[in-house]
């Protein structure tokens, strides 16, 4: 599978570990209620951890826990869900967190410009064939009147 | 006025390029319907009953007249011929074709217009008070202020896709005249114990379903943490608004549900954490006050004598003056009310030609800018009064100059059934028929200030609830019904009105409208206002006599 990061079409080296799964070696990202019911376990992983956010879930519950995550993945359970965006804020200007930020789920390439702007820097979409468009979409616009994270 | 520079020009360009590369898309089947409708929602596109259609901005309310002549070419080109004025200072076509649509941004673009985030779950345009700049009442013109929210606004990366639309008006003088009550967010320009002025900033105001008057969350905020402020309540919004229920998801719900105390506590949290980030320093406040310097007023235009003497040997221009004109805070100049309520044109409805004329008619008469009004009317700001005779004569025959202004036939319609694919029941009609039913134009002037609003249904676009008078277009079986409300004001003393009784039939709507007004003159003392009136006596009178042969 393949993802967009950092402006560039990469191979995605992180797998899904989902709630009932046993955890794996390598790179994972797990829930945020695996998260907090199995991090000490976790902390002691054999590769990078990564935890997956809902846009009901509260950027708080892992704010202590930022320099031990390398990968936070902002889910979109519909495209019209605009949570994310103030979480992917949050957690870059706020909590100044420097790991992977991911949208993943139901959003729309037309999305990637503004994702990108409030610090999401990597996306991954059901379809890959999308992902060239996704791209050129980051260079819509060349002004804006806020001030940006990217 | 405000004028783009570089950065501004280029950024509405890529937009209109973005928009149809997705109108490319969509048309080859690559986007989904329910993608491309947030899309192009936020490019002003709706689909209507016969034709997409489009919003295009108006910057609170304020155009030049180039920007007219540049709206009488797409009438005439992508349209048939018309354009409409909408309740919050916007301008809309009917007809255009959604292919065509790229195209005709493209030409907004050429004179410094746009269709950004006119619709969709997004921060809307900003709108103001028509009089901003010139009335006698004003503590500071807010347009610097809504000009700099505009730019702060547009693409706004974390806020595009909000539980729903979000919009927001300024005012900067004493009586409110841009219904900031009834915005998510409204702001007044105040004086505070020191003498400096700031902004009064309430919160949670709204009309459409479920009517609700904005409250204060802060009495007092200095004008440089603007944005900061606007920036949290919009997060806050943004982070905690109901996404559950399309009904229930405005502002003015979450404060309701969260109350306001702790919605306030939520705001100020966040306001605190981020106030000294996004700080307006004083230099760009007045780098852009200074787009808004008054024109070079002639000091002697109030030397004039024709103005009163025209008025004495005209009683129908002097008419004109008193109803449609008001005064200016420099004398010898007058603000003008162009009329778009015409006894038989559909409320706030505009032709390529009148728009060319009007162009043409700013350029001669007021410095070539024209402002739109939230009652769908049109302003000239700075009409010397020794240009008005001359100018009365032009509108006249323009029929932009029905003595009207602020009376019953005033009015504020939806589209209604005619055009809009929600609408219950038709609205253009009715007003149609209450137009012709009170042609008496000395009877409409003795009654005075009668504000009339009417909408095919509930989402409330022509502001119902807020009428002295409201009329709403409601279902019953499949039959269209209006129900009527006394009493609302979207002005400094705000009210909803109150349901005056059982929906009443179509063919009935004029009568119970001129039975209302009969009970006002029967009961009003001296030169009480309709809305007086009825603040006094209550609804009961009123209710016994329109429902008297029931
Ligand atoms: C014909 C096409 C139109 C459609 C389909 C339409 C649809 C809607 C809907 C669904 C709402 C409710 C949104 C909500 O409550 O969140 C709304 C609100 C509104 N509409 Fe329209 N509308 C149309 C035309 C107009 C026109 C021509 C005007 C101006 C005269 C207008 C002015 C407004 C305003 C000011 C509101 C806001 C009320 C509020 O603050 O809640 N609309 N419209
Ligand atoms: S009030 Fe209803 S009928 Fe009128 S324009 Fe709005 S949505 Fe349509």
């Amino acid at each position: 599978m393949q993802i967009i990061k950092d402006k560039q079409i990469i191979d995605d080296n992180w797998s899904y570990v989902s709630d009932d799964e046993e955890l794996r070696a390598g790179n994972i990202s797990v829930s945020l209620a695996r998260w907090k019911k199995d991090k000490q376990q976790l902390l002691h992983h054999d590769g990078k951890l990564g935890v997956r956010l809902e846009p009901s879930d509260s950027i708080d519950e892992i704010a202590e826990d930022l320099k031990e995550i390398e990968l936070i993945e902002l889910n979109f359970p519909a495209f019209t869900d605009g949570r994310a965006f103030s979480h992917a804020w949050l957690l870059r200007s706020r909590h100044h967190y420097t790991g992977e930020i991911r949208a993943t789920g139901h959003y729309m390439l037309d999305q990637l410009f503004y994702l990108s702007r409030v610090g999401i820097n990597a996306f991954k979409f059901e379809k890959s064939e999308e992902l060239p468009v996704a791209l050129s979409t980051l260079d819509d616009f060349t002004v804006s009147y806020q001030k940006s994270i990217n | 006025m405000y004028q783009y520079n570089e950065d501004d020009q280029t950024l509405i360009e890529e937009r209109v390029a973005q928009f149809r590369r997705q109108t490319e898309r969509f048309l080859k089947g690559e986007i989904s319907d329910d993608q491309f409708r947030a899309l192009r929602l936020m490019n002003g596109v709706y689909i209507q009953t016969h034709a997409p259609m489009l919003r295009i901005a108006g910057p609170y309310g304020l155009l030049a007249s180039r920007q007219f002549r540049k709206l009488a070419h797409i009438a005439r080109k992508y349209d048939k011929g018309y354009c409409h004025f909408t309740t919050r200072q916007n301008i809309q076509f009917n007809w255009p074709q959604l292919e065509k649509i790229p195209d005709i941004l493209e030409e907004l673009a050429s004179v410094q217009m746009h269709a950004i985030q006119t619709s969709g779950n997004c921060l809307r345009n900003t709108t103001s008070d028509h009089l901003a700049g010139v009335c006698k009442d004003e503590i500071e013109d807010p347009r610097p202020y809504c000009e700099i929210i505009r730019q702060w606004t547009t693409l706004h990366p974390e806020f595009a896709y909000l539980p729903r639309k979000f919009k927001i008006a300024v005012s900067g003088a004493l009586l409110d005249r841009a219904a900031t009550q009834f915005h998510d967010i409204g702001l007044h320009l105040v004086k505070n114990d020191a003498g400096e002025t700031g902004f009064q900033v309430l919160v949670g105001g709204g009309l459409g379903r479920t009517p609700i008057i904005g409250q204060i969350i802060r009495p007092y905020l200095e004008k440089k943490h603007l944005l900061s402020y606007l920036e949290a309540i919009v997060r806050i919004y943004n982070l905690y608004g109901r996404r559950d229920n399309k009904y229930k998801a405005r502002i003015k719900i979450l404060v309701k549900e969260t109350g306001l105390e702790e919605f306030t506590r939520l705001v100020e949290n966040e306001w605190q954490l981020i106030k000294d980030n996004l700080e307006l320093s004083p230099d760009r406040i007045n780098a852009i006050k200074a787009q808004f310097t008054p024109p070079a007023y002639d000091s002697t235009s109030a030397e004039d004598t024709s103005f009163a003497q025209r008025q004495l040997e005209n009683q129908a221009f002097a008419t004109w003056v008193k109803h449609n004109t008001v005064d200016h805070r420099v004398p010898g100049y007058r603000i003008v009310f162009l009329s778009l309520k015409a006894q038989d044109s559909p409320p706030g409805d505009m032709t390529d030609t009148q728009l060319d004329a009007v162009a043409d008619l700013a350029d001669q008469y007021s410095y070539g800018q024209i402002r739109s009004t939230h009652r769908q009317n049109l302003v000239f700001a700075d009409v010397k009064q020794a240009d008005l005779f001359s100018l009365w004569q032009k509108l006249e025959t323009l029929k932009l100059a029905t003595p009207n202004i602020g009376t019953v036939t005033d009015m504020i319609c939806c589209p209604g059934l005619d055009f809009c694919s929600l609408a219950n029941a038709g609205s253009i009609g009715i007003a149609k028929e209450i137009n012709e039913a009170l042609d008496n134009m000395d009877y409409i002037h003795d009654i005075g200030d009668v504000k009339i609003n009417m909408s095919g249904c509930m989402n409330g676009c022509a502001h119902q609830s807020v009428g002295h008078i409201g009329i709403l277009g409601v279902d019953k079986k499949g039959a269209e019904w209006y129900q009527l409300t006394l009493g609302g004001s979207s002005e400094n003393e705000a009210a909803i009105g109150e349901r005056l009784g059982p929906a009443v039939a179509k063919d009935q709507v004029t009568k119970a409208v001129t039975t209302i007004l009969d009970v006002y003159i029967k009961q009003r003392l001296d030169d009480e206002s309709f809305l007086d009136t009825v603040k006094r006596v209550g609804i009961t009178p009123f209710r016994e006599e329109v429902y008297a042969d029931n």
